[in-house]
């Protein structure tokens, strides 16, 4: 019997073999180093390979073609994920790279670990077959849930990590349940089809509707799986603890990355593949989605921990991102893309200054240290004050235009109910954020500081990059959002 | 045979693993009952991979996929447990509750 072997071309995913090969050199690097005072050269050659992956994405830039037997999509939407995903990594190396210094903690692993999550990430974009996506899934699942418990001295840390860990799986196996579902119902995996074997959709047409009930079902346990990752209610009870454990760069690399990541995937599994069911899958979506933006405004009204009160900001900015993909027509995902372009970069920003403030041990989390920052650090006051508006959704932000972005998309649809139910959820979420600006700016500190906290200028840089892109986005958002309109541009496939 | 004996067995065994991950309280048993599921999802890939008409063999590459992942989700979630127990000595997650809400 002739054996076909199949035409394997890996310039699809480029960017992903840049980062693995990347991490691996850096880590047999590491190792024949050994332990030296100061080991600039990680954060350096971590640094290197997220350039080349913003090379190898942008090369791509402009074609529509499946690759590797149609399991990898390159395409523009897969494009400005990627080099959205290489900008996130990069601010959180150079992040990483002050905190592991602080803590005198400063491995190499830290860096291959946030190399293989980008890389898993990025696989996440491009996936165009169930399978691709589990195993992206899985890639960067892993690394985080290590990253998580970086912090080996601190139990918190590793408590966070466990839950993350324990909760994290359990939903992976009901998003495997839900492929193998897919599987069932209509016999194929992949999400577009082409000459190597048919699609979701086409066999689903082929087969007619016997197993629609199957294939519903099976829709439902995916949104559970991915629900699960873009931190959405009633599937985010993971996300306040393992965010307030984990080491502050690698909770803001999460709360950006994992998100683009997960929603990613739900963009192209639910608007692109199972839009010709959308009225299947709505109800389900609106339901999760209003409830995400409800019970994540509310509770984080009463939090208390800085950490936890991003956490739960991040689950209502879930909810919003879901009214951009509800709606489902090209302005929809274009503004989903804006705005988790830009949601990412503030949240990195908030979370390199709480970095920065919450001193040695990473323990300076709460409200009350925060009493009287203006006059104590105007700077990184003014920075957080900043990065806060624009979460808050205020105008000269890049926060505002990205909610309208959303919520017209949800009008054009004729779901205006959902874009009021957004901006009430908003006009709530806008007190917990002026909460703490009320405490930076208002109340008097209660006691002087042994130790005054210093920023290294990684994070400085850091800081200062995204508070330009929050107000430059603000200002002028039109090439942004005309770039992620012709990212939008799918691959329809056969 | 009919396929739904296997579906049957093996929603069974996702069942059984649920009911584990919700009830047990040591750590390395909620490991253990999330495998269950993973393993209860090979036999569904598997058995709809062998006897539908419209499957070709993808399923059972894929089952071969979760074996490999399911292997290094292990790895790395005794790794988090071992680290737990050097520092508090317990493994019992209800024991787990530095934060709440």
């Amino acid at each position: 019997m002739p054996l076909d072997i199949p035409a394997v071309r890996l310039t699809g995913i480029a960017p992903e073999i840049a980062l693995c090969a990347t991490a691996l050199l850096l880590l047999v690097i590491d190792a024949v180093l050994g332990e030296r005072r100061n080991r600039w050269y990680l954060p350096a050659l971590a640094s290197i390979g997220l350039g080349l992956s913003i090379y190898f994405a942008t090369e791509a830039w402009g074609t529509t073609r499946l690759e590797l037997s149609g399991m990898v999509a390159v395409d523009g939407f897969a494009s400005f994920v990627k080099i959205t995903l290489a900008v996130f990594g990069l601010l959180t190396v150079w992040l990483g790279r002050d905190f592991l210094v602080r803590e005198r903690a400063e491995e190499g692993e830290f860096y291959g670990l946030v190399l293989f999550a980008v890389a898993g990430m990025m696989l996440m974009a491009g996936a165009a077959d169930l399978i691709v996506v589990f195993l992206a899934l899985e890639t960067f699942s892993l690394a985080l849930y290590v990253l998580v418990g970086f912090r080996r001295r601190s139990l918190l840390s590793q408590e966070s990590s466990m839950k993350y860990f324990l909760l994290g799986s359990f939903s992976t196996a009901f998003f495997l349940l839900g492929i193998a579902f897919v599987y069932g119902a209509v016999g194929s995996t992949n999400l577009y089809g082409g000459e190597d074997g048919p699609g979701i959709v086409s066999s689903f047409m082929a087969t007619g509707a016997s197993d629609v009930g199957l294939l519903i079902l099976a829709m439902g346990l995916l949104i559970v799986g991915l629900g699960f990752k873009v931190a959405a209610v009633p599937f985010h009870m993971w996300t306040p603890d393992a965010y307030q454990g984990a080491p502050s760069p690698v909770t803001g690399f999460m709360a950006a990355g994992s998100k683009i990541a997960g929603f990613a995937a739900l963009l192209r599994l639910l608007d692109v593949t199972l839009y010709p069911l959308r009225e299947d899958w709505r109800p389900l979506v609106i339901g999760v989605a209003v409830l995400t933006m409800v019970v994540g405004s509310v509770l984080a009204v009463v939090q208390e921990d800085v950490k936890r009160l991003l956490a739960y900001s991040s689950i209502a900015h879930a909810g919003f991102v879901f009214t951009g993909l509800i709606a489902a027509n090209d302005r929809g995902v274009s503004g989903s893309l804006f705005y988790l372009a830009t949601y990412g970069i503030t949240v990195l920003g908030a979370f390199a200054v709480v970095a920065v403030l919450s001193g040695r041990d990473d323990e300076k989390v709460t409200l009350r240290d925060y009493r009287g920052l203006f006059y104590d650090r105007p700077l990184l006051a003014g920075a957080l004050t900043l990065f806060l508006l624009s979460l808050a959704g205020v105008p000269v932000t890049s926060g505002f235009v990205a909610k309208l972005v959303v919520f017209g998309a949800a009008i054009q649809e004729g779901y205006w109910w959902l874009a009021v139910v957004g901006m009430v959820t908003s006009a709530i979420a806008a007190f917990f954020y002026l909460k703490v600006l009320v405490v930076m700016y208002m109340q008097e500190k209660e006691t002087e500081d042994a130790e005054r906290v210093r920023s290294g200028p990684l994070s400085t840089g850091v800081i200062g990059l995204a508070a330009l892109a929050t107000i430059v986005l603000g200002l002028y958002w039109g090439p942004l959002i005309d770039v992620a309109e012709r990212a939008t541009l799918f691959f329809a496939g056969g | 045979m009919p396929i739904s004996y296997f579906l049957v067995l093996s929603a069974l065994l996702f069942s059984i693993g649920v009911y584990g991950v919700l009830a047990r309280r040591h750590a390395v048993l909620v490991l253990l009952s999330i495998e269950l599921m993973l393993n209860a999802v090979n036999i569904n890939l598997v058995a709809f991979s062998a006897l539908l008409e419209k499957a070709g063999l993808d399923g059972q590459v894929f089952a071969l996929f979760v074996i490999a992942v399911a292997a290094a989700e292990v790895g790395v979630g005794l790794a988090i447990v071992i680290l737990i127990y050097r520092n508090s000595q317990d493994t019992d997650v209800g024991e787990l509750s530095l934060m709440k809400w």
